[in-house]
């Protein structure tokens, strides 16, 4: 059940998408992803790490990476989810040339990044930009999870930040699809004070009477719940997304306690109250599309006031 | 007996050694006074030695000695008075994060601060230091409060980090700390954030959104615990010294990297060995920087606050040339 997504046996390498060229990895955000040894030939097969049922990589990609037999949701890059959302040629791309530096010389940290844009084909772990969603233009942001999963450190953090004010420059609304391990240890406190430099930023924009729908996709976890994941106006997740604060790995070993299962899922956070929403990737778009037009008064409202 | 660190031993021995000496020369009648007096004085040469270049390693370790100071040592040391106020209204009151409010230097301040017990019992009690939803709930009440009154806030930073259970997760933990977070970002009152003792991950940060942001001498303040960084570096918890030192994380560190604004110093070998003296300390400084910030208006308060979070990071920007600060020369 639940349990089974943990289980990195169970995963295998797609191939054939350009983006995305591995499958999910566990939600940690400093392995690399583990491929597993029974990787099922050309790519052209993935077994669907949920029901077990084995799909050939084509329909799950024309399906937005969602299993066609039981909906369980793939990870999905940055960029693939963008295409899935916007309308066509609509989005304009924001500091994409951002990248990190090593502030504190942290063992390794220069070979991760190298690595981790080879394997994103992105310059870092957040892709922002502004676009239209069925003709309401947007200013959007979205986590990569093959760029050392998602973390955020220095850049994440400015990029964000740099996306929200423009939103209010721009009097736009802000949607920002999260996929985290958390702060990004190697940038040691610099990372960790993105978490209130976002949040800060997204004070801004509420004082403005901006709307930000944040939306929480598997996984999320660590200094990204802990700061704008968690402030949007309206909370979105995927169906099954992990979400939490601490991963369960690192509960399992400081507290010795076992999380039931289906601790920490979309639904387990809805249950408690903290989300509002859990979204079908294939609704997504629609979805948004309608809470964007309730809100496009509210936006006027803040203009005239 | 205080618990002591393999790096005093030195120290200690040779202390031993004075007293034996002075023992011996009132039992044998014998003037030993210069020799006695040659290593006094070698005592406090190693002593600034040692304790004057400690490694980030033993400063963790001073910053969790089992008898550093925590908030309730020094709150009637530091306030004329201090009324504690209790709860989150919403679910329970959290004993690793006290609040209230106190009378500091004769001026009316909300105090958020989070407390380690000293002791297994106390520690229960506490949770460790490591608050839940409700202690940051707890906090962003009384936060608010002080900023309807017009009140400093003052908050005092020592967790190993946020509680980490399945309750935590149940009652939004995330949540709770991102909206400390947002929170502290928009008061137009000047908040103090000073960490005492280790400032842990996300769960320190939640209290750590002040115009000024100062350090004691021996505090840490991580995105991560070295034990935890360690073991995701080098699968090995046990190589947390090198992990330490890697994540460069002490009050000396931070104010290179413009974090901390200023460091309050400790008596030799830790706060815990003068408690009064780093009450004294700390009272001076916070005063000093409090009275500077009482001078400016409500909404310079909160520009200048959101001008030094959006000024931290640091990152190469090709399409406006190199658009990073100029932290990473302090490094070298």
């Amino acid at each position: 059940m639940f349990k089974d997504i943990f289980r990195k046996t169970k995963y295998v390498t797609i191939q054939s998408a350009p983006s995305q060229k591995r499958s999910p990895s566990e939600p940690s955000p400093q392995e690399p992803p583990v491929i597993s040894k029974r990787e099922l030939p050309d790519g052209l097969w993935v077994k669907c790490p949920k029901c077990g049922e084995v799909l050939f990589t084509k329909n799950i990609e024309e399906n937005a990476r969602v299993c066609t037999t039981c909906e369980y949701h793939f990870r999905i890059s940055a960029r693939a989810r963008l295409k899935l959302l916007v309308d066509e040629n609509s989005f304009e791309e924001w500091d994409s040339e951002m990248i990190s530096e090593d502030p504190m010389e942290f063992p390794g940290y220069k070979d991760k990044l190298l690595e981790a844009q080879e394997k994103s084909e992105m310059m870092e772990g957040v892709l922002t930009g502004r676009a239209a969603i069925e003709g309401v233009p947007v200013v959007l942001a979205f986590n990569e999870a093959n760029f050392m999963m998602g973390s955020m450190g220095s850049v994440v953090g400015e990029k964000i930040v740099r996306a929200i004010e423009r939103a209010i420059d721009l009097r736009l609304p802000v949607v920002i699809f999260s996929t985290s391990g958390g702060a990004r240890m190697q940038e040691g406190i610099l990372s960790l004070y993105q978490m209130a430099k976002t949040s800060a930023a997204l004070g801004r924009l509420a004082d403005e009477h901006l709307l930000y729908i944040s939306v929480l996709t598997d996984p999320t976890f660590g200094g990204v719940t802990a700061s704008y994941a968690s402030l949007g106006d309206i909370l979105i997740a995927e169906p099954n997304a992990l979400i939490g604060f601490t991963g369960p790995r690192v509960i399992k070993q400081t507290m010795r306690q076992e999380l039931p299962v289906g601790a920490q899922t979309a639904e387990f956070n809805q249950e408690h109250g903290l989300i509002d929403l859990i979204v079908e990737r294939t609704q997504m778009r629609s979805a948004l599309a309608r809470l964007l037009l309730y809100h496009q008064e509210g936006a006027q409202y803040g203009a005239t006031v | 007996m205080a618990q002591l660190f393999d790096f005093e031993k030195p120290i200690v021995e040779l202390v031993q050694k004075i007293s034996e000496l002075k023992k011996f020369s009132a039992e044998k009648d014998i003037d030993l006074s210069q020799e006695v007096s040659t290593l006094e004085k070698k005592v406090s040469r190693l002593k600034k030695e040692i304790y004057g270049n400690l490694e980030p390693w033993q400063k963790v370790q001073i910053a969790r000695h089992s008898e550093r100071p925590n908030f309730y040592d020094y709150a009637p040391l530091l306030f004329e008075d201090f009324i504690e106020l209790k709860g989150d209204r919403l679910f329970a009151d959290d004993r690793s994060i006290a609040g209230g409010i106190a009378l500091f230097h004769g001026i009316a301040v909300t105090v958020i601060a989070q407390v380690k017990g000293k002791d297994t019992k106390e520690n229960i009690k506490r949770n460790f230091g490591m608050p839940h939803p409700e202690g940051y709930r707890k906090a962003v009440r009384l936060m608010d409060q002080a900023e309807k009154f017009g009140r400093p806030i003052l908050t005092f930073i020592d967790t190993p980090g946020a509680a980490c259970d399945l309750g935590a997760e149940e009652r939004g933990q995330g949540e709770a700390i991102a909206r400390c977070l947002l929170a502290m970002a928009g008061y137009r009152v000047p908040v103090i954030s000073t960490v005492i003792g280790e400032g842990g991950s996300g769960g320190a940060l939640a209290l750590g959104v002040g115009n000024v942001v100062l350090m004691l001498e021996n505090s840490f303040y991580s995105v991560i615990a070295p034990e935890s960084c360690a073991s995701i570096l080098w699968k090995d918890t046990s190589k947390a010294k090198e992990a330490a030192a890697a994540l460069k994380f002490t009050a000396q560190d931070l104010l290179r990297l413009g974090v901390a604004d200023e460091i309050v110093r400790e008596p030799l070998g830790g706060a815990h060995n003068n408690l009064h003296q780093t009450a004294e300390e700390l009272s001076q400084v916070i005063s000093k920087y409090l009275v500077r910030l009482r001078s400016e208006t409500p909404e310079s308060l909160r520009e200048k606050r959101y001008q030094k979070l959006r000024s931290i990071g640091v990152y190469q920007d090709k399409d406006q040339d190199k658009f990073a600060l100029d932290l990473t020369k302090g490094l070298d």
